[in-house]
């Protein structure tokens, strides 16, 4: 019924970000469908700041909009996300920018928002600047349990010898849908370790987007999306290399189960510029039904001679020896399969900042009543 | 320990199994009881490892014909796990590594899987650690081994000590042990073997899967069975495994062509 879908193209949506939604025309949209979106009521939710009425942890300082606003944009230019749809949706709708210095080494943070039920879209705008060699643990948690969407960019900018642990820890609802960016401008010995893990969302869209300006850089992604019914969880990473000597170590692991269906895009760009790049990306992907389905595609682009790129992926079942290995010491078919889920997400969820455990990631992630 | 009017823990009987389409048992024959040490030996591809995966229920191979009677009822109608939890113990050849899943918790899991199956309580954490640490000794592991993945990132040694290990908390009845001399140093296999030889006594039994007598050595077997072709050829005492040593594997391949020539005597 092609007059149906012109008509629940959502104007309002559209009309907010000034431009059409992605199709699946569009080679970055192919297996992503955005119907979630389309039904979205038209409202923008407030959000509070999450920091409000909380003393700022040591080393974190906020900065003034005459401070911020020559950082604003530069992690999403540098990363190549400036024209992507779900920035410009978020810059359309404007919402405040949690503008943070981090100095020296900073006591660890937590960015907690809950959407909640409401429904309309809820925007929200990080920005993160880390001084030459300060480092910071920061753990970001959205959730969401009704028909909303949450627009969420993280901007960071590390400077030399910078370190930031950055956790993203998302608890969806099959009614609800998250588009986040993290998009990080590193320099030189700078360190980011970026773990994110989502669960729930009837559509996720996560691009974690890195920029190593001048190389020398290290590098750490891990992802963890699970999707079960008729959901669909969509990373598409992009990592790009400006100078030699950069290191990439990516593992993105998938559970995928119902109907769901699960896309990972990984990008990785090495140009003649970079040579001596260390980079390596892994995806492993666990099938649990028929009826789920999973999308993954390296995308290395390498120019440089002189380079390490390892690239892999998987998808498997759970492994017959080891569910056999577990029975064979008494533990029930279900509770072995169990077990080894289990183990599968925490190679990830142990990479969150340790404040992560108070949110009991496996046990929600998995659903097991938490 | 032979005694003769101790009870049968394990009757198998002219247990054929297969492989996807390969039969690999035909028809094995095998007798333990309890306070037993048998050892089964052969070439690789007799059928040994076959005869201990199946025993412990492997889902890849399917029983075509003959029985297993453990404690006197039918063993092949147990799902692997109850076939653990009622005593029956397969120490693998190659323990598979699971990363992520916390070994002391494992042992944990599975030590209580036996325990309820024998009407005792539960162990939580504290009193398990309790219990680990004072097992531990047999195999002399390092603790630090406790808190890693399952047998993540063990040496080959290592992951032989943890199965062992796993023995001593589960206090199986019937304990097979599949090459756990294989991929070991001298000390390490002086280790295991001390471990296996605390556990065994005179209410379980053992059998050891084996290929060579060094670990033969170590524990004294009451029993050698040398394993052919699917089949056990010739069962003797202790000195079986010292004439296999000496004279090599040679004589099964003419014991093979005249059984092949007489099929009606097999089994």
């Amino acid at each position: 019924m092609p007059l149906l879908s012109v008509e629940s193209q959502s104007p309002w949506l559209a009309e907010l970000a000034g431009a059409p939604l992605p199709n699946r025309r569009e080679e970055a949209w192919r297996f992503t469908d955005l119907a979630l979106l389309r039904d979205l009521e038209p409202t923008v939710l407030p959000l509070a700041d999450p920091l409000d009425g909380l003393p700022l942890p040591k080393g974190v300082s906020r900065l003034g909009p005459e401070e911020w606003v020559s950082y604003l944009d530069t992690g999403l230019l540098a990363t190549g996300s400036g024209a992507a749809w779900p920035v410009g949706l978020n810059r359309a709708a404007d919402p405040e920018v949690l503008a943070l210095r981090i100095t020296g080494e900073a006591a660890p943070l937590q960015l907690a928002w809950d959407v909640g039920s409401a429904r309309g879209l809820a925007p929200l705008r990080v920005l993160l600047v880390l001084e030459p060699g300060s480092s910071l643990e920061l753990l970001q948690v959205v959730k969401a349990s009704g028909a909303n969407c949450t627009s969420l960019i993280t901007e960071v900018v590390l400077a030399k010898n910078a370190c930031l642990n950055l956790g993203f820890l998302a608890l969806g609802h099959e009614k609800a849908s998250l588009m986040a960016h993290v998009a990080a401008n590193q320099e030189p010995g700078s360190t980011l370790n970026c773990s994110t893990a989502t669960a729930g969302w009837g559509l996720v869209r996560l691009e974690p987007r890195v920029m190593q300006r001048a190389g020398a850089a290290h590098t750490r992604l891990r992802g963890l999306q699970l999707v079960d019914g008729q959901q669909i969880a969509d990373t598409h990473s992009f990592v790009a290399f400006g100078g030699a000597e950069g290191e990439l170590d990516q593992v993105h692991k998938v559970v995928a189960n119902g109907a769901g269906r699960s896309v990972f895009n990984g990008a990785v760009k090495v140009p003649q510029a970079a040579q001596q790049t260390n980079a390596s990306q892994l995806s492993r992907s666990l099938l649990l039904s028929d009826r789920a389905r999973v999308d993954t595609k390296p995308e290395l682009e390498i120019v440089a001679d002189d380079v390490k790129c390892a690239h892999g992926a998987t998808v498997s079942r759970l492994q017959e020896n080891e569910l056999f290995y577990l029975q064979s010491r008494g533990i029930g078919a279900d509770q072995a399969a169990r077990l080894l889920l289990r183990g599968y997400c925490d190679e990830v969820l142990r990479d969150l900042p340790a404040m992560a455990s108070a949110w009991q990631p496996l046990a929600r992630l998995l659903g097991e009543g938490a | 320990m032979i005694r003769s009017d101790a009870p049968v823990l394990l009757e198998i009987s002219d247990l054929c199994a297969r492989v996807e389409d390969q039969p690999i048992l035909k028809g094995v024959n095998l007798t333990i009881r309890a306070g037993e040490i048998h050892a089964v030996m052969g070439r690789n591809g007799s059928g040994k490892s076959t005869l201990s995966k199946v025993l412990a229920g492997h889902p890849a191979y399917t029983v075509t014909a003959g029985s297993v009677l453990y404690r006197g009822e039918n063993l092949l109608e147990l799902a692997p796990e109850q076939r653990a939890r009622t005593g029956l113990f397969l120490g693998f050849q190659y323990p598979v590594e699971i990363p992520g899943v916390n070994n002391l918790e494992f042992l944990r899991v599975a030590s209580n899987a036996r325990r309820a199956e024998q009407g005792l309580d539960e162990l939580d954490t504290f009193a398990f650690e309790d219990l680990v640490r004072e097992r531990i000794g047999v195999v002399q592991m390092d603790p630090a081994f406790l808190e890693r993945g399952l047998n993540e990132g063990f040496s080959g040694g290592e992951k032989k000590r943890n199965e062992i290990l796993q023995m001593a908390l589960l206090e199986p009845l019937v304990a097979i042990l599949d090459e756990t001399d294989s991929g070991l140093d001298i000390d390490a296999l002086r280790i295991v073997a001390g471990g296996v030889n605390q556990l065994a006594g005179p209410d379980n039994a053992t059998l050891l899967v084996t290929h060579y007598q060094r670990l033969l050595d170590l524990i004294t077997p009451d029993y050698v069975h040398v394993m052919a072709a699917g089949r056990i050829l010739r069962t003797g005492g202790k000195d079986l495994a010292l004439e296999l040593e000496r004279d090599g594997y040679d004589w099964v391949d003419q014991e093979l062509a005249r059984l092949g020539a007489e099929p009606a005597e097999v089994g």
